[in-house]
Parts: structure tokens; C-alpha cells; sequence
């Protein structure tokens, strides 16, 4: 059983990932690690992650995201987070990966800094 | 009074829904408010997930015992798998700035950060046990896990 849900839409230069449920070991992470792939494979390399219908995530999709945001960076692109839930900004923050990740609460904010 | 539940999986990762909704249950049935109950499930989760993964090396024989009890004083869950046991002093340290873009590594730390202790020994006929405890109440008699005050420190 599919755990995460992932619906993909495009915003000018920017592709958009709508993650919903839960980011978790097993399915969920092997998920979004395979989304992103797929996505960095096919020239996408703006990517933006809306966490906002994500209920739970454990270390190990903490660290699929850290995962992710560091794949993207070495292939040239941007990852950045939209929509922490109080309980995602938690983990991250204990984990003092507020100082990696670019995160965002307006997906206007977030596309604009993306630039043109 | 005490209060015991015990839980044995096989170690399947499918198997930690249930270990969570069980947490969940006996946090809640235990008085602790609902973002202390949250955090309480994923430290569980935690142990729970390095016990199948690092203990038992997903080993479909050997299972893990997840056991709560249950006073008036605290709730302590220990698990304990079938494994060679580890050294959890070698585990390094995730605020490392070396290791922050570590992809791994995070849930002992999180265990630590979300219970009040976390203990780990080797059970006589092997294996390790983690022992956590989360306290219901300070020892000043203020409700610790009722109020709320006792979520993750905030950097």
C-alpha cells in the first residue's frame, strides 16, 4: 500500500511535487527519492516540495529530503521546501536543517525566488 | 499500580504502522497531552525501525519485543530485538556540520531528543534492549506530559 501520495504540476521554470500522507522508511521514501530521479533525469531542476498534506515522517524521510535537496544540488539545480507542517519545522529545526533547506510559507515567495 | 503491554513483529517495516497506533493508544490512555503523544510514537517508531534494520538486519526469523509499562510515575517502553548489539557511542553525531547533509543517522537522536531517557544495554541472551522512559510527572508533582511544556527544544 502506497503510503505518499505525489501530484506533480509545472509553475513557469518551476516543477512543483504536492506530497500528501506519509514520508516514511520503505515505500514513502523509495516514493519521493524515485520522483525526484525521475524529474532531475528529464531537465527539471527547480524543484519545489509542498510538505503542507504531509501527516508524519521519520528520520528516514527526513533524510530522503535531505537526500533529495543534496542530488539536485550536485546536477545544478534548486530544491526548496513549501508548507512545513509545525511538525516537520520541529525535526528539521532540532536537526538544525532549517540552515539547509530554503523553506517557504507563499508559493508566490517560493517561485519568486527561484528567479525568471 | 502498573500496567504492562507487550507487543511481538517480525521484523517487516509493514509491522511499524501497528507498533505506532499501539504507542499512540497507550500514550494517549496514559494522559499525555497530543504533541507529547506525537513525539512519544516516532521515538518508538525510531527504536523500533534500527532494531528490524541495524539489530535484526531485516531478518524474517528474529522478531522484536516492544513491551510498555505502565505507573504512576512514567511510562517506560523498552525494545529489544535479536541482534549482535551495537556500540550507540559510534553513532555520530547528526548536528555535526560534517554530517547535517548526512542522509542517515538521525533516529537515536531524535529517541534522545523526545523521551526523557533513553538507555541502551545488552539483554543475557543477546540482542539489545533500549530502554525510554517518558515521565508523567516532574518531580516537583507538575504535570510534565500533560501540559504540553515538554516538546523538542527549539534551536
Amino acid at each position: 500500500m502506497a503510503h505518499l501520495s505525489i501530484d506533480e504540476r509545472t509553475a513557469g521554470n518551476v516543477t512543483i511535487l504536492e506530497l500528501g500522507g506519509k514520508i516514511t522508511i520503505g515505500d514513502g521514501s523509495v516514493q519521493l527519492r524515485e520522483a525526484v530521479r525521475k524529474l532531475l533525469e528529464q531537465g527539471h531542476k527547480n524543484l519545489l516540495i509542498d510538505l503542507g498534506k504531509v501527516d508524519y515522517v521519520d528520520s528516514s524521510g527526513i533524510g530522503e529530503l535531505v537526500s533529495c535537496y543534496t542530488t539536485t544540488k550536485n546536477q545544478g539545480g534548486q530544491l526548496k521546501l513549501l508548507n512545513l507542517t509545525k511538525k516537520i519545522q520541529d525535526l528539521l529545526s532540532i536537526t538544525k536543517l532549517l540552515t539547509v533547506f530554503e523553506t517557504f510559507e507563499s508559493e508566490a515567495d517560493a517561485l519568486a525566488s527561484f528567479g525568471g | 499500580m502498573t500496567d504492562t503491554i507487550e507487543l511481538t513483529i517480525g521484523s517487516k517495516f509493514d509491522f511499524i504502522e501497528i507498533v505506532g497506533s499501539v504507542t499512540k493508544g497507550v500514550t494517549e490512555l496514559s494522559g499525555f497531552d497530543e504533541e507529547t503523544t506525537n513525539w512519544i510514537e516516532l521515538a518508538i517508531r525510531e527504536s523500533v525501525i534500527n532494531a528490524i534494520k541495524h539489530g535484526n538486519k531485516e531478518s524474517a526469523e528474529k522478531t522484536v519485543d516492544v513491551t510498555y509499562t505502565l505507573d504512576q510515575v512514567a511510562l517506560t517502553i523498552l525494545v529489544r530485538d535479536r541482534g549482535r548489539g551495537f556500540d550507540p557511542t559510534c553513532v555520530p553525531d547528526p548536528l555535526d556540520p560534517e554530517n547535517l547533509l548526512n542522509p542517515n543517522g538521525r533516529g537515536i537522536f531524535y529517541m534522545k531528543s523526545f523521551m526523557d531517557e533513553v538507555e541502551f544495554s545488552k539483554h543475557p541472551d543477546g540482542g539489545t534492549i533500549v530502554r525510554m522512559t517518558k515521565r508523567r510527572t516532574e518531580p516537583d508533582g507538575n504535570g510534565k506530559g500533560e501540559t504540553g511544556s515538554d516538546g523538542p527544544s527549539i534551536d
